[in-house]
């Protein structure tokens, strides 16, 4: 089923006039550049609102966000229910590292990429270790270790206590900081348990938020049509058959959930340097459904189609205030009537009959031409 | 303090035994994670919040108005959302029951607000006391309502017609099926007895701790599978020892480590068991077979 969806599209591509996949790709990458590009201008004539203007770097770290969730769950064909989770260790440890080094570090255009760069590694570490536990699961109990794990990461930022002073880091779990340890005169605190993270350094604005999103596709676009994607594409057909033509389940699964994990790194750090306070709390459960509502409704494994759901399903209904109530409860019944319509075999048969209709109709024209 | 750390934490398990009981069942019998499972005990609370506090009626008419609505939602859920998709994948399952959470949580959140309300308890007995412990009658309706619970569904289910029809469904579908058994209506009733005794612990739960919101049944639901999976999915004794031991777990851990930390430490629990022992203490190895 999923091999005839794909000829599908190529077919149709075809008939636009894209032959190869580069020109594909070209297209998805385009899609958030031409859609930021034309809001920047219409923000700075005065069509759009500050409102808007201020929707358009949390739409980047969203796509960025939906696009690595869609490698994990389109790709691999395992649900994670803890994509917050990363972005919460990537806000937290790029958010930190800024924080410490704004001094030391002056130029933004070091110090970013630097947070960048750490905070995806870290988010990549948590990525690699729950993919531990992971290697002997899969679907039901999969998804429920993920969900787990993100719960644990939020418990655990909230707990931490940092402050810095003359001497150096101060470092607490669970309980304040000693205050007999703590130099009063040059002390900082920088996170204080439950209380959000504050004093991030505002290094992202939306070019590198483009920037980085731009990179995000142009990597997961390429390893999804490489050897690589092929790979592990083939273990979300039929994991069995890959194993046993030779195929290193293990290898390809930590491969995804450490790179999904990175990007989703680096979404959190763009998010803590783009908003004022970062809060652990933020990066829940209902986080992490939100961005698979993103992926589902785009498509698994259809990378143009969760940008394009992404910016529709955040940016609308922000903008409707009026409808923010019945916003949830919307996605909640697309969600549902989606999944029932993409595989419900009644529905996939009406789907091809009409499909049928509608080429014979076309073919009919043709002719007549 | 100990004595009465460990009965809270008893009661508590009690009631994430009765919520584990539905995820159980439904994991054995239709082999799908109702993610909606915890909603299903949101909705229990606030239909009994709504008879007895809002239309003023007495602790029965709310305690047997809530099972039966519930039940009927169980059924609902389970013919509209999860029946089309009996032949679909396990991933498709799971983020349908994951929409049907959402549509439960977020339809209370239109119809009663964001703020949590305050629930009048329904049980009626005084506090006693044990030595120097004081129990709440609550804590001893719980775990009196649970055990009579547990011991009238392993006898439903082994000496029932039904519920040999559930065994049997559990076991094979085809070759029930084969055997004249109507699996869609055991499904069903898997799914009926599921949310009425979610109902019942969604009851318990709202007495206990008396605050009721649209996400109220999220964490406990989570933690009643963690329970379920602790156990062995599929087996009703798992599920009950599953839920009196994480939850005497979450209160000492409460009591004694850290109440931030708690639901950290229950979750580390659910993948230790799943890393360790993925079958639980009581569940069946499962082989896969190509």
């Amino acid at each position: 089923m999923k091999n005839k969806k794909t000829d599908v599209s190529a077919g149709v591509l075809k008939t636009i006039g894209f032959k190869s996949t580069a020109g594909n790709k070209i297209i998805t990458i385009l899609i958030p550049i031409l859609f930021f590009g034309i809001c920047q201008m219409l923000v700075s004539y005065g069509v759009l609102g500050s409102l808007f203007e201020g929707l358009l770097v949390p739409l980047c770290f969203y796509i960025i966000m939906a696009v690595s969730l869609n490698l994990t769950v389109g790709i691999l064909g395992e649900l994670s229910l803890g994509h917050a989770g990363f972005m919460c260790v990537g806000a937290y440890v790029g958010g930190i590292f800024s924080f410490i080094t704004q001094e030391t570090i002056t130029s933004p255009w070091i110090r970013f990429p630097l947070a960048i760069l750490i905070g995806g590694l870290a988010a990549a570490i948590f990525g690699l270790l729950i993919g531990i536990p992971i290697l002997r699961l899969s679907g039901d109990y999969l998804a429920i270790v993920t969900l787990a794990f993100g719960e644990i990461v939020k418990n655990i930022m909230q707990n931490i206590y940092l402050a810095k002073d003359i001497n150096g880091l101060h470092f607490s779990f669970a309980t304040a900081i000693d205050p007999a340890k703590l130099d009063m005169a040059t002390k900082v605190d920088i996170l204080k348990g439950p209380m959000a993270l504050k004093g991030v350094p505002r290094d992202a604005n939306l070019i590198v938020a483009l920037v980085l999103v731009v990179i995000t596709l142009i990597v997961i676009l390429n390893l999804i049509d490489s050897r690589t994607g092929r790979a592990i594409m083939s273990i979300r057909d039929n994991r069995i058959a890959a194993e046993s033509s030779g195929i290193n389940i293990t290898k390809y699964k930590l491969i995804v959930f450490g790179l999904s994990a990175f990007f989703a790194g680096v979404a959190g750090v763009l998010a803590s340097h783009y908003n004022m306070v970062t809060e652990a709390k933020k990066f829940d459960y209902n986080t992490s459904i939100l961005i698979l509502v993103f992926v589902v409704l785009g498509g698994l494994g259809k990378m143009r189609g969760t940008i394009i759901a992404t910016i529709l399903l955040y940016a609308l209904p922000e903008l409707l205030r009026g409808l923010q109530s019945y916003r949830m409860l919307v996605y909640a019944i697309v969600l549902i009537v989606m999944m029932i319509v993409n595989n419900n075999p009644w529905f996939i048969e009406q789907r091809k009959r009409l499909k049928a209709f509608l080429f014979k109709n076309k073919k009919a024209e043709m002719e007549e031409n | 303090m100990f004595i009465s750390y460990l009965l809270s934490g008893v009661s508590l398990g009690a009631i994430y035994a009765l919520i584990a009981l539905g995820y159980t069942m439904v994991y054995g019998i239709a082999k799908m994670l109702n993610f909606a499972h915890g909603d299903v005990i949101m909705v229990g609370g606030y239909v009994a919040f709504t008879l007895s506090v809002t239309l003023g009626g007495s602790a029965w008419v709310a305690i047997i108005g809530s099972i039966v609505f519930c039940t009927l939602v169980g059924i609902v859920i389970e013919k509209v959302a999860y029946k089309p998709l009996r032949s679909a994948s396990k991933l498709a399952v799971l983020i349908t029951a994951i929409g049907v959470s959402y549509f439960l949580q977020n339809l209370a959140l239109l119809i009663f607000g964001s703020n949590s309300r305050n629930f009048q308890s329904l049980v009626s007995i005084p506090v006693i006391s044990i030595g120097q412990a004081t129990v709440p009658g609550e804590t001893i309706v719980t775990i009196g309502v649970s055990i009579l619970i547990v011991i009238g569904l392993m006898l439903f289910i082994n000496k029932s017609k039904s519920g040999a029809a559930m065994l049997a469904v559990s076991e094979d579908r085809g070759a029930a099926e084969l055997m004249g058994i109507n699996v869609n209506k055991t499904i069903s009733l898997t799914f009926a007895i599921g949310s009425g005794l979610a109902a019942i612990a969604g009851i318990l739960m709202c007495s206990q701790y008396p605050m009721i919101g649209p996400y109220t049944g999220q964490m406990p639901g989570i933690k009643a599978f963690i329970a379920a999976v602790f156990g062995g999915i599929g087996s009703i004794p798992g599920a009950m020892i599953g839920g009196v031991v994480i939850g005497i777990i979450e209160n000492l851990s409460k009591a004694y480590i850290s109440s931030q930390l708690s639901d950290a430490i229950t979750f580390v629990i659910l993948i230790l068991t799943l890393v360790i022992k993925p079958t639980g203490l009581f569940g069946k190895k499962l082989k896969e077979k190509v």
